[in-house]
């Protein structure tokens, strides 16, 4: 008997396009949908699924996300058919219980039933779009939800035995002062969630914010200044830390042995293959995304009998580089110099040892034995510090 | 083959910016047969792809049709299309010695305007029969009748059979060319006299080396013949001889007195084949050469340099190419603290400068930097040395200067009534001295004024065209220097001194200048991971601040699996901002920021 071979680790982002409403903010691939376009959007995803079934033998799934728009507005049925063929069609690390298996969810669209369902096919963690606790900022985002809705749809995942869920945070919102962001912060540490994550609102082109803040619509409403983001950020990191959270990269806080195994994956760069509208993959070096027209993608096995793929991109080793270090920087831990060279079989020094220097003289860099991580300031700077990493 | 001098005639296309010169040349072109419509790519004769776009001849661009008139014999004619701008009177002025005649082209809607007059100048001084032509007839705006009454009254020209036409559409463009028949006159000149020919133009060609344009004034030229030039002193072989066909050289076996032709003869180098000098027969000269002829002088200087300081030494190449074809210009080198290596370079004018420019980033693909231009000015230092400098960091110290002197212009602009107050306010401010006002008719003026040079260079044109709605027209004859109050205004930048950024200026204006650099500069300096003050200084005395503030923070955003490519596109930007930025001190500055400080009034 040979040794039985050791299969790759693969992650799955499954994208479901529908929400009920388009937030203000949103510049995803979303819209709101008829219940027939969504049955039919599931079938077409099943198709893509069991697609992929060739990859068996190479790779072992380790982590499934369902995001979106709000995969919570499908069916728990549906949920369950998507979830079935995902176990027929691959292959899992272990027990299914060892896969970390996440639904994004708004409040407003979850039920016990649901709950239940999701329970039963595997789902294990819940991330809860919450972004504030305040009613006029919730306004202005153009959520469809209250703080209240949201309490509710929280607690009733509690009740249903969810033991792992993230809440999504948002600062820099118009109107919302260091006093609202505090007051958010505080509210959502006593609902003890396991995970945070805790963005800036980026005003988009072609997003509804964006186009009232261009006609100048946001004229009444006042931005946070630069300096307020940075006092909200430098205000999360401590509030949290006291609580019991620890940033674990740039914009996520989690209990310890809570972290979001399938966002480190994309920050080590770690396979996954993205199912459904528009979706990206990673896949031994090679980049590719899924057709992102509703239409085309759900004819595209009627019609051309194949999944339609289109910015395939081939990653030279110098570019494999490049990800490795601004991925890799994100995390606070930092990248490991060993891994950079086991992977890439050259010396770390060789490549990057002059930047690195220069990065650590200007102290936006620290290096830690086999380590290198941002500091404090090189995070709030990131972008600065990352592009230095490009060739 | 004998040619008739009789039935030669050498005419130019004089107008305005924008009255339409280059499209009359291409409709008399294709009238007289030697093109088809569909052979003509519009406007043949701008060929530069510069030229085109700009809508201005650059260089003096020849074509030799034949005309069956109305007479029933067959004429040739000989079109000499001029550069379109100030900045090219010189060449302009030469062109004109070779013709005997003008088309004045005038806008019908439009009028005479500032160019108008300084070419009507130009050509009446040269003894040049001027055939006036209404253009643009076919606008709703045209009023023809105006523009004759105009042109009898400014000009004092016979306008009343002038020929109104529509050079776009081609209407009564015979009649022009019938016009050019009967009223331009036949050249003169005895074929059997000693040579005697005047450059207007020569363009370097890889193959055939220097490619000397020529009007044959005296005698006849041949191939093989020894040729000299009078003023250059250069001699060699003619190699071939010939006309200008549309887009092609024509060789043929001589070229006679009242010929206008093409001369190769091996040279290497425009510079030996000077606009305005006269070339002769080496074995058998003439006795004098012709009138006219003089050195053209850069007046403005700038300093060039490659963005990617790799990149010097193909900076240098592409000079050295265009040069071959470009006596006016000249450049040598230079270092600067801020920039590294590079070039002073001198030009005509500040057009030719911008077209110089140009064509080294399109056609050579370079990345410039460009500091900011510079006339010469006369330092007079206390030990009774005259010294003239080009550029801003050669002035010596205040304490070895007794004073200085600036070049200054007489500017003449056309504009009409409303618009003078305005106009004049400018040019106050500009430091101008009024010289007087003529009125054209009620409703519009020429305003004459004396000017410093340096003044003008920057971006008086668009100051006056904003002043004026688009209206103003502009034209300027250098006037000699005079002493004035100047002094070095200096940028400092995280307190160093930028180099690059120094420049000489009137000593009431300097401060007005200062604050609105270190307001510029503000705006196109990034934020930096320090504070970055950026100050003006004269000498030792600052006398303006602004400060770069500090980068703070990010904005927190999010990537995930499907925004990574995004990210990825986003640092690249980043660092591709960054590549494009110098080095001063531990600042970064933006090639941007070195040029964006020569238009301060563009807000």
């Amino acid at each position: 008997m040979g040794q039985p071979m050791i299969k790759k680790p693969l992650e799955l982002y499954i994208h479901v396009p529908f929400c009920i409403r388009k937030c203000n903010y949103c510049d995803f691939l979303s819209a709101p949908a008829k219940e027939e376009t969504m049955a039919a959007y599931v079938l077409s995803l099943c198709e893509e699924i069991k697609s992929y079934e060739c990859l068996q033998d190479t790779y072992e799934v380790c982590t499934v996300f369902f995001g979106g728009g709000t995969p919570s507005i499908l069916t728990g049925q549906d949920i369950e058919k998507i979830m079935n063929e995902i176990k027929k069609a691959f292959a899992l690390s272990g027990a299914f219980s060892h896969v970390e298996v996440t639904m994004e969810c708004n409040p407003g669209t979850l039920t016990m039933e649901k709950l239940a369902t999701y329970k039963k096919c595997g789902i294990n963690r819940l991330s809860i779009g919450l972004q504030t606790t305040n009613a006029k900022e919730l306004v202005i985002l153009g959520r469809i939800h209250t703080y209240e809705e949201f309490l509710e749809s929280y607690q009733l995942a509690r009740k249903m035995g969810f033991s792992n869920i993230n809440i999504d945070l948002m600062s820099a919102i118009p109107e919302q002062t260091m006093e609202s962001y505090s007051d958010t912060l505080e509210k959502v540490i006593a609902l003890e969630p396991e995970h945070i994550s805790a963005y800036s609102l980026i005003l988009e082109e072609g997003t509804c914010l964006y186009e009232q803040y261009k006609q100048g619509d946001l004229a009444g409403w006042k931005l946070p200044s630069e300096e307020e983001e940075r006092a909200m950020y430098d205000e999360t990191g401590r509030k949290l830390q006291k609580a019991g959270y620890e940033r674990y990269e740039i914009s996520n806080y989690a209990k310890q042995g809570y972290e979001c195994r399938h966002n480190i994956g994309y920050w080590k760069r770690i396979d996954y293959l993205g199912l459904g509208l528009g979706a990206s993959s990673l896949l031994s070096n090679v980049r590719f995304q899924n057709e992102s027209d509703l239409t085309v993608y759900m004819k595209q096995w009627s019609v051309y009998g194949a999944l339609l793929q289109k910015e395939v991109d081939v990653l030279s080793e110098k570019e494999q580089m490049e990800e490795f270090m601004f991925l890799g920087l994100r995390l606070t831990k930092g990248i490991q110099i060993a891994e950079f060279e086991v992977i890439f079989h050259k010396s770390f020094d060789s490549v990057y040892g002059k930047i690195v220097e220069q990065l650590l003289a200007k102290k936006l860099l620290i290096r830690e034995k086999e380590r290198i991580y941002l500091s404090s300031y090189g995070r709030d700077i990131s972008n600065q510090v990352l592009a230095e990493f490009l060739f | 083959m004998i040619i008739d001098q009789s039935k030669i005639r050498n005419f130019c296309i004089i107008a305005h910016i924008d009255h339409g010169k280059s499209t009359l040349a291409d409709r008399i072109i294709e009238k007289t047969g030697l093109l088809t419509s569909r052979e003509m790519q519009a406007q043949v004769l701008d060929n530069m792809e510069l030229e085109r776009e700009r809508g201005i001849t650059i260089k003096a661009q020849t074509v030799r049709t034949v005309y069956k008139a109305n007479d029933g014999n067959e004429y040739i004619f000989n079109l000499i299309d001029t550069p379109g701008h100030v900045d090219f009177n010189y060449e302009v002025s030469r062109s004109l010695a070779a013709c005997e005649g003008a088309v004045l082209v005038v806008d019908a809607a439009q009028g005479i305007e500032a160019q108008t007059l300084a070419n009507v100048y130009l050509a009446l001084d040269h003894d040049l029969e001027i055939v006036p032509v209404i253009n643009k007839i076919d606008l709703p705006s045209a009023e023809p009748e105006r523009v004759i009454a105009e042109i009898e009254d400014v000009i004092g020209l016979e306008a009343q059979d002038a020929p109104l036409v529509s050079a776009k559409t081609g209407l009564n463009i015979e009649d022009v060319l019938e016009k050019i028949v009967q009223r331009i006159p036949a050249p003169k000149g005895d074929p059997k006299a000693p040579l005697k020919a005047l450059i207007f133009d020569s363009v370097y060609d890889s193959y055939k080396g220097v490619i000397i344009f020529c009007r044959v004034m005296e005698g006849t030229l041949t191939k093989d013949t020894v040729i000299k030039m009078m003023a250059t002193k250069a001699k060699a072989q003619v190699v071939e001889i010939g006309i200008f066909g549309p887009g092609q050289f024509i060789p043929c076996d001589e070229l006679s007195a009242g010929m206008v032709g093409y001369i190769t003869a091996s040279l290497k180098n425009v510079k030996e084949t000077q606009v305005g000098d006269t070339v002769t027969d080496a074995e058998r000269p003439c006795d004098t050469a012709l009138p006219g002829y003089k050195k053209v002088l850069p007046m403005v200087y700038c300093g060039l340099y490659p963005a990617d300081g790799a990149k010097y030494p193909d900076l240098r190449d592409a000079l050295e190419k265009l040069q071959l074809n470009d006596a006016a210009m000249q450049f040598e080198p230079e270092t600067s603290i801020a920039l590294g290596f590079g070039f002073r370079c001198g030009f005509l004018g500040l057009l030719h400068l911008e077209i110089i420019q140009e064509r080294l980033e399109r056609e050579y693909n370079l990345d410039l930097v460009t500091t900011a231009p510079s006339v010469i000015y006369r330092v007079h230092k206390t030990n009774g040395e005259m010294i003239e400098i080009t550029n801003p960091s050669n002035l010596p110290d205040p304490s070895e200067v007794l004073y200085m002197e600036e070049p200054m212009v007489t500017a003449e602009i056309m504009v009409t009534t409303e618009f003078v107050g305005a106009i004049m306010k400018l040019c106050q401010e500009r430091r101008g001295i009024y010289l007087g006002i003529e009125y054209m008719e009620a409703t519009r003026a020429l305003l004459k004024y004396e000017l410093p040079l340096n003044e003008i260079i920057y971006d008086f044109f668009d100051a006056l065209k904003s002043h004026s709605r688009g209206y103003a027209s502009f034209d300027y004859d250098m006037k000699g220097y005079v002493q004035s109050e100047l002094v070095k205004l200096d940028i400092l930048i995280n307190k160093e001194e930028v180099d690059a950024l120094s420049f000489i200026v009137h000593g009431e204006t300097a401060y007005e200048r200062g604050r609105k650099m270190c307001e510029k500069l503000k705006d196109e300096i990034p934020r930096q991971q320090f504070e970055i003050p950026i100050q003006a200084a004269i000498g030792s005395k600052v006398i303006s601040r602004e400060t770069v503030r500090a980068l703070r923070k990010d904005v927190l955003a999010k990537c995930y699996g499907g925004d990574i490519t995004r990210k990825k596109k986003l640092l690249e930007k980043q660092k591709e901002g960054k590549k494009r930025m110098r080095q001063v001190g531990n600042v970064e500055i933006p090639q941007k920021a070195f040029m964006s400080v020569l238009k301060l009034d563009d807000k």
